[in-house]
């Protein structure tokens, strides 16, 4: 097991993980503010659950939402940048791993890849 | 109330729950939920999407602090990770199914179990020494971290039953948005017999991807709701990072015990408006 490597790995996911964290909280921030610069003074009602509109639900969606600056739609883009950010650490790691030649665990990574792909990109009715 | 009321209540709320959550080392989302279900009257199901979008927050947040010290397990995290996603993956499929007055009670009995597991005494000395176990050799999980006196040598045992509680703790992770953090930590210190210092912080590691897999699931299911989300995942993260800053001048035993009291009144409240048909 070569020791170094796999602590110049960690390192790098540390700084990933700051970074992808970061980006979230500025675009969340940002999307708030336009919110509550708008509709402070409206009284939403969370007691009952409705689900989120389609428009908020898919990539796509919050993808076009967000370049039109709206506020939900920035919001939404930054947490789909937080829940990124993990999946992004998988994903290095599996790089990592070939680059160490470790297949078994290269193998291991992609089963936790496929996984959370699964998640992201499969139908959930 | 109005929004901007609300998402100062959940913004200062949250600031709390992170901050208490890491103190205890119980993550946040216990105190988030039953603070937006209880507190607030926000349906259960926008309560767990914005818990589990916090508690991505504060792992990936405190991880990066954490991986520079090199006392994290990355092969144990990685291999325990395909349990605890495809649990998280079951958990969130199963959310749907299940009324959210039982959900609520399952929140309630696996706060209290939680509170129990925060002021139990620590486990014995980890596995130092003795023959290597043979799927831990294979999946070469025996590891070190950085000593005083240079580099500690552990041995890692009980893996299928370590790798059954993760698929658990993903399951509970994913049912209810927390990161089951301290059931992860007892499957790699009393199960697997990691020393405390890599088990917490692989867990914590692994907590991130674990919740991420339930999220693209959420997402779908239109449980994230961004303007009860937002508040909680800029107020849980900073909380969490000031209480882990602040957590060894603050590691009394009463105050352990004062903690875990908050969380078994909020746990004992949850187990009664859920049965009582009131979420």
């Amino acid at each position: 097991m070569s020791a170094w490597t796999d602590q110049r790995m960690e390192r790098v996911i540390g700084r990933l993980l700051q970074t992808g964290v970061l980006l979230s909280t500025v675009l969340v921030l940002a999307g708030a503010a336009v919110e509550l610069a708008s509709r402070a003074s409206e009284r939403p009602d969370y007691r009952v659950f409705r689900s989120e509109p389609a428009a908020l639900r898919g990539f796509a969606g919050i993808a076009r939402q967000a370049l039109a600056l709206d506020g939900r739609g920035l919001i939404q883009l930054g947490l789909l940048v937080l829940v990124a950010t993990p999946v992004a650490r998988v994903a290095f790691s599996v790089l990592a791993f070939l680059a160490e030649r470790d297949h078994t665990y290269v193998v291991v990574t992609l089963v936790v890849l496929a996984v959370l792909a699964f998640s992201l990109f499969g139908a959930h009715p | 109330m109005t929004l901007a009321a609300m998402f100062l209540l959940v913004w200062v709320g949250s600031l709390l729950a992170g901050f208490l959550g890491a103190l205890t080392g119980l993550g946040g989302g216990v105190v988030v939920v039953p603070l937006l279900v209880l507190l607030l009257r926000v349906d259960l199901r926008y309560a767990i999407g914005a818990s589990l979008l916090s508690v991505i927050a504060t792992s990936s947040g405190a991880a990066a602090a954490y991986v520079r010290d090199g006392m994290s397990n990355v092969r144990v995290g990685m291999f325990l990770e395909i349990a605890t996603t495809l649990g998280a993956l079951a958990g969130a499929a199963l959310a749907a199914h299940v009324p959210t007055g039982a959900v609520a009670v399952i929140f309630g009995f696996v706060l209290l179990g939680a509170a129990a597991l925060s002021v139990r005494r620590p486990a014995g000395p980890p596995g130092t020494d003795g023959p290597a176990d043979p799927i831990s050799r294979a999946l070469h999980l025996d590891g070190s971290y950085p000593g005083s006196r240079g580099p500690v040598h552990y041995r890692v045992r009980h893996v299928p039953a370590g790798f059954g509680l993760m698929a658990v703790a993903g399951g509970l992770s994913g049912l209810l948005g927390i990161g089951s953090g301290a059931l992860k930590v007892i499957a790699m210190d009393d199960v697997m017999r990691l020393p405390f210092k890599a088990s917490s912080t692989t867990s914590n590691f692994m907590i991130g991807v674990t919740a991420a897999a339930s999220a693209g699931v959420y997402l779908a299911r239109g449980y994230l709701d961004p303007l009860i989300a937002a508040p909680v995942v800029l107020g849980a993260l900073p909380g969490a990072l000031l209480g882990a800053r602040l957590l060894p001048r603050l590691r009394s035993r009463v105050l352990r015990l004062v903690f875990a009291a908050v969380i078994v009144t909020l746990a004992a409240e949850m187990i009664y408006q859920g049965a009582t048909g009131r979420l």
